[in-house]
């Protein structure tokens, strides 16, 4: 290859390289400075440097295929970084005091949010399903020890090994699946599997179906789609508050994006088949999410189920089947992230030394106290039922609409009615907050970070549930694009 | 010449037997090993079409599976220990601090 061609091809992974550039220099930093705010500082700025990289990127370049095939810069894995960056920066701000107050605060905390996020560009870059593999191991790998990063914590502990455990177990099923889909294909790549389904006209092909199978579950692992949701609430309530929320978007995120782009573009032709499966595991997903949720006590456990719910919310524009559907997912997942991280960002603020501030009695008479903070929660929890002006509201009206657009009458109704199951366990923290005389004095941890990505979750939430076209028209023209 | 489904075959049984390994061993070494039988049923499948298809994509997928399981192998045993060390127990069954 030719130097010119390859420096091309460089310039195309720039994001990724930097990150993971920036993710070594942590590293490296962690062992000469002291204070922490130093090292997150840098990793925002890291951030912000690939985050002008990708835009340069999309500014300036149709579609490219490069490094043989195997990875694809396009609008779709664009806005899917995008996401990537706004949750790591979120998640730096909303950890900084927390990891503190666990006597957590590793240098390697941070690096590893970088390698767990390049893991996630990867793999919304992928065009073939090696890389794909490879990206969601990066991912995974990393998240697997940041759950379990308070070492002196049973709770922790566990998450991470109930996390490790499920997650290679899901990859082994990815791998057989791609195995299947590449003993009857001949290829790995994506688009080329595709051809090749037609070319050899095996559409119908029962063992091409069961590498898909295999594939659906592997990612629905990764989503926490019913019923292999089972890790999520386990590993959601062990592992420490901040990388919950990181994990509750990014890693949902990245199993979005790999599963629109496998389904869509290598087994396009099968929409027949692969909603036969995906619409019996919506309607689980979202009952199983709403129903067990009602019955929780702990608030992360709670916001566990309900990012289980969520997923099936979401899956519905992929069952939809067209790229309007695939709009309404990522622009869902998107309001997602601000809603969830920011409900997040109020239960951390609660933690305190010798204080989890994790039991919905925590919440009781926080209004009288607190009435900011409180009216924040508000806003999310509103938000995540889906009642206008909010976001939330937005992201639920598209996902449905799609559904009936497509013909899925049934699943809109499915969704509208579960929605309002839904309405319980969000607004019970409400009413805790503003109806219950405190049962203790509940003195919240502030930072100027913390305030800051509060300040930031609140705002979009509101913005985009009062002028949703803006992003909305972003996630289209970056589909088609 | 052995044939190609001789071949899935023993791949299909081992990563049958993998998974019920893992579902039924209550021993969390074990159960490692079994995700480690799974991996290596799919590099046998992987090599075989492969060496059928002749093409090389297959091989190449195969040397990353080996080295990623290294390294997950590394992370997840790190994580075996740093949970021995709070709880000294190796048992699923007692491994139910948070109901799930």
């Amino acid at each position: 290859m030719d130097m010119a061609n390859y420096l091309f091809e460089m310039t195309m992974i720039m994001p990724e390289i930097t990150l993971i550039c920036v993710g070594l220099i942590l590293l490296l930093l962690d062992l000469a400075v002291k204070k922490k705010e130093v090292i997150a500082v840098v990793g925002i700025a890291g951030t912000l440097v690939a985050l002008y990289a990708t835009y340069k990127l999309y500014i300036f370049n149709q579609p490219q295929n490069v490094f043989a095939g195997m990875f694809v810069l396009d609008g779709y894995s664009n806005f899917f970084k995008l996401i990537f960056y706004i949750n790591i920066i979120l998640t730096i701000c909303i950890s900084l005091k927390y990891m503190t107050i666990e006597k957590s605060s590793f240098g390697e905390y941070y690096a590893l949010i970088l390698f767990a996020t390049t893991g996630m560009m990867f793999m919304a870059s992928a065009a073939d399903l090696i890389i794909l593999y490879l990206g969601l191991e990066l991912m995974a790998l990393s998240t697997y020890i940041l759950a379990g990063l308070i070492r002196k914590q049973p709770r922790s502990n566990e998450a991470a090994l109930k996390y490790f455990f499920l997650g290679a177990f899901s990859s082994a099923f990815l791998l057989y699946g791609i195995s299947l889909t590449y003993g009857m294909t001949g290829t790995t790549n994506i688009k080329e599997i595709a051809v090749a389904l037609q070319s050899l006209n095996i559409v119908d092909n029962p063992i091409v179906f069961l590498g898909m199978i295999f594939m659906i579950v592997a990612f629905g692992f990764k989503i926490a789609l019913a019923p292999f949701h089972m890790w999520a609430p386990d590993v959601y309530e062990g592992a420490p508050t901040s990388i919950t929320a990181f994990m509750s978007v990014g890693p949902k995120a990245a199993g979005f994006a790999v599963m629109g782009r496998v389904l869509f573009e290598s087994f396009g032709a099968m929409q027949l088949q692969w909603n036969s499966i995906l619409i019996p595991i919506a309607v689980i997903t979202i009952a199983v999410g709403s129903i067990i949720a009602l019955a929780q006590t702990n608030i992360k456990r709670m916001l566990a189920y309900s990012s289980i719910a969520h997923a099936g919310y979401m899956l519905l524009g992929i069952i939809a089947g067209t790229a309007d559907g695939l709009t309404s997912t990522v622009n869902y997942l998107m309001i997602y992230m601000f809603m969830n991280v920011g409900a997040f960002a109020v239960v951390i603020s609660l933690r305190r030394e010798g204080f989890q501030g994790e039991n919905l009695e925590d919440y009781m008479g926080l209004a009288k106290k607190h009435p900011v903070t409180s009216a924040l929660m508000l806003v999310f929890m509103f938000s995540l039922t889906g009642i206008p002006p909010t976001a939330g509201f937005i992201g639920k009206f598209y996902v449905i609409m799609e559904a009936v657009n497509s013909g899925h009458m049934y699943l809109a109704i499915i969704a509208v009615m579960f929605s309002v199951v839904s309405a319980f366990f969000y607004l019970r923290i409400v009413m805790y907050m503003y109806m219950k005389d405190p049962k203790e004095e509940v003195t919240l941890t502030s930072s100027s970070s913390l305030n800051f990505a509060l300040a930031v979750t609140t705002a979009m939430v509101i913005i985009l549930g009062v002028f949703p076209s803006f992003l909305l028209n972003l996630v289209r023209s970056s589909i088609a694009g | 010449m052995v044939p190609l489904s001789w071949y899935i075959l023993l791949s299909a049984v081992m990563f049958s037997i993998g998974v019920f390994g893992f579902l039924s061993r209550r021993n969390l070494i074990l159960i490692f090993l079994s995700l480690e039988l799974m991996l290596n049923s799919v590099n046998i499948s992987l090599v075989a079409f492969s060496h059928y298809l002749q093409s090389m994509r297959g091989q190449i997928l195969v040397f990353f599976i080996i080295t990623v399981a290294a390294a997950e192998a590394a992370i997840g045993l790190a994580i075996l220990i740093a949970f021995y060390r709070n709880n000294p127990t190796i048992k699923v069954d007692e491994i139910n601090l948070m109901k799930g």
